[in-house]
């Protein structure tokens, strides 16, 4: 704070005169509420995941982590994750070439209905796949008489991630493309690229940190979706326990250790996504949309 | 921009030289309606197939309806505590400058990156009786775990970021000028606040609210954890769905689900309301 450069520059962006700005014994006040409020509701819970799971010492953490009904949890969530997220992927970027690329009566309709999911509970969101392919439900008896499992097995746990990750790659791409407009695609296509070629070699790599973006995001949340995943699953240890929900049967059990140690897994892929989007964020925040707000 | 030619008559959509309108259209279309839209219908035409009667039973049941205030009371709650912190942490991230800003800033959107269900047993295992929140205010007198105030702290987890994040962006667009002008023609920074700078964020504001206020309606990992889950007292609304499908009562989970989501559109309904008003008010 001595440095009179820095002084300056600060004084002058941050004011010119002090009825611009609170008080320094305002601005200390509101800073160490937010600091407070921060450290509690964020910081803590985070601290306390690695320190319940390492509360037995190493070799307790990493002996609950080679359990096989954990491994077999991980091993299914990477599953569902690795058919979900490029399902998702797929659709976000045929949403985003027909919403962004062209102008079409109830275009408006059609983006607010992918927003849809989001304003869904995850519940409910498992709850209509129980209603549709339940024993009850209304295609039931055809897929029992064929043979077909979809309920409490991997098809159903991968549909509701679908449905609960639906919105995200699509969210960030309609708003980039939009914003980036036709000329590229245009020139390409007057050059005599066909749009396949367009597609590969304008468009993608135009779109493609902001579509990192959207896949972090969607893959973070494919990974941690637990109620949408939970009235599905039917919670078949080793079968159709993800990790989210794995960490929920070990905790039920009294397990602390085995719990927090399936979380300490989860916080880590929510730190890793973090840095990385922070990342993109510092680096490519020009060519991606969604840092506007989510 | 694609020029569109004077025409006439009424078009779907207008002419570009830009290929696979119906291929992706056509794709975009068919994933939503399987994925979202038939799942979606499926449960309104279950609810609308339980007939008035039966509806109405399980909507008045004792446990729906208290099950249905808790789930909105602390999302309400936890919201309206949201739009205290979540701007102040906005202001404080958008106005000052401090070492490891651009981590705090970061740190704010882990209730997003942070899978519910770890949320729900850290912060459990914080306000339990024995744990380390817990513990400070146990002489106090003050219970959080298994209690509607454990709901309320898990909800705020869950919607500080939609709060900050649909503030700051609005915060860093104000013109400082304008705070300038006001200070300059003698106006205190107490009013530059409320009658400057306040009206200017009140559609974000409104915004994040809602925002946070749907996301805690509708939450359920992070919170069947720390809220005790007794019937009457704190259970809510995801957790009843659950619990009466588990019974294979499945009229009940559908109803249940159908009134939280008619409730939610509601909600949304007069929150566009209330924001066209903000904008005329203030705007």
């Amino acid at each position: 704070m001595a440095d009179p450069e820095i002084k300056s520059y600060e004084q002058h962006h941050e004011s010119r005169s002090p009825a611009v700005t609170e008080s320094r014994p305002a601005q200390a006040v509101l800073m160490a509420i937010v600091f407070a409020f921060l450290g509690i509701f964020l910081l803590l819970p985070l601290i306390i995941v690695f320190h319940e799971a390492l509360a037995k010492g190493v070799s307790a953490y990493t002996q609950s982590l080679s359990d096989a009904d954990t491994r077999s949890a991980i091993r299914l969530t990477l599953l569902v994750a690795a058919i979900s997220v490029p399902l998702n992927i797929v659709f976000g970027i045929s949403a985003a070439w027909a919403i962004a690329k062209f102008e079409f009566k109830g275009k408006a309709f059609l983006t607010t209905l992918i927003d849809l999911p989001f304003s869904v509970s995850p519940v409910i969101s498992g709850l209509v796949y129980v209603l549709l392919f339940g024993a009850q439900g209304l295609l039931g008896g055809w897929l029992k008489a064929h043979g077909i499992v979809i309920l409490f097995a991997v098809p159903g746990i991968v549909l509701a991630t679908v449905f609960v990750t639906f919105p995200f790659v699509a969210r960030e791409l309609i708003p980039l493309m939009q914003e980036q407009g036709n000329g590229d695609e245009e020139a390409a296509l007057s050059l005599g690229a066909n749009g396949w070629q367009t597609f590969w070699y304008v468009t993608l790599p135009n779109v493609k940190w902001g579509l990192l973006y959207g896949v972090l995001l969607c893959n973070a949340r494919a990974m941690g979706e637990f109620g949408a995943v939970s009235v599905v699953s039917g919670h078949i240890r080793g079968l159709t326990n993800t990790m989210p929900l794995h960490v929920e049967i070990l905790y039920n059990e009294y397990n602390a250790v085995g719990a927090f140690a399936v979380a300490s897994l989860l916080a880590g892929l929510a730190l890793v996504t973090l840095v990385l989007k922070t990342l993109l964020e510092m680096r490519y925040g020009a060519e991606i949309a969604a840092t506007r707000g989510h | 921009m694609t020029t569109a030619p004077a025409q006439a008559g009424w078009r779907f959509r207008q002419p570009s030289v830009i290929p696979g309108f119906g291929l992706t259209l056509g794709f975009s279309l068919a994933y939503l309606t399987l994925i979202i839209l038939i799942p979606l219908s499926g449960l309104i035409w279950r609810s609308a197939a339980l007939g008035w009667p039966e509806f109405w039973a399980i909507a008045t049941d004792r446990r729906t309806i208290n099950a249905l205030e808790i789930s909105f009371g602390t999302a309400f709650i936890a919201a309206a505590v949201n739009v205290v912190f979540g701007t102040l942490v906005a202001w404080v991230l958008v106005r000052y400058r401090f070492p490891g800003r651009r981590i705090v800033d970061a740190m704010v959107d882990l209730p997003f990156a942070l899978p519910t269900a770890v949320a729900g047993i850290a912060l459990t295992t914080l306000y339990a009786p024995n744990g380390w929140i817990g513990k400070l205010l146990m002489p106090l007198g003050i219970k959080v775990a298994y209690t509607p105030l454990g709901i309320v702290i898990a909800l705020i987890f869950i919607g500080l970021p939609f709060v900050v994040r649909t503030v700051q962006p609005i915060m860093e667009e104000i013109d400082k000028e304008v705070e300038e002008a006001a200070a300059t023609l003698g106006a205190s920074r107490f009013q530059i606040i409320t009658r400057i700078l306040f009206p200017g964020l009140a559609p974000a504001i409104t915004t994040g609210f809602s925002l946070a206020f749907a996301r805690g309606v509708g939450e359920y990992g992070s919170v069947i954890f720390i809220a005790g889950n007794l019937p009457y007292k704190s259970e809510i609304a995801p957790l009843l769905i659950v619990i009466r499908l588990e019974e294979y009562n499945y009229p009940a989970a559908t109803a249940i689900a159908a009134i939280m989501l008619f409730l939610s559109f509601l909600m949304l309904l007069i929150v566009n309301l209330a924001q066209s008003w903000s904008r005329k008010r203030y705007g």
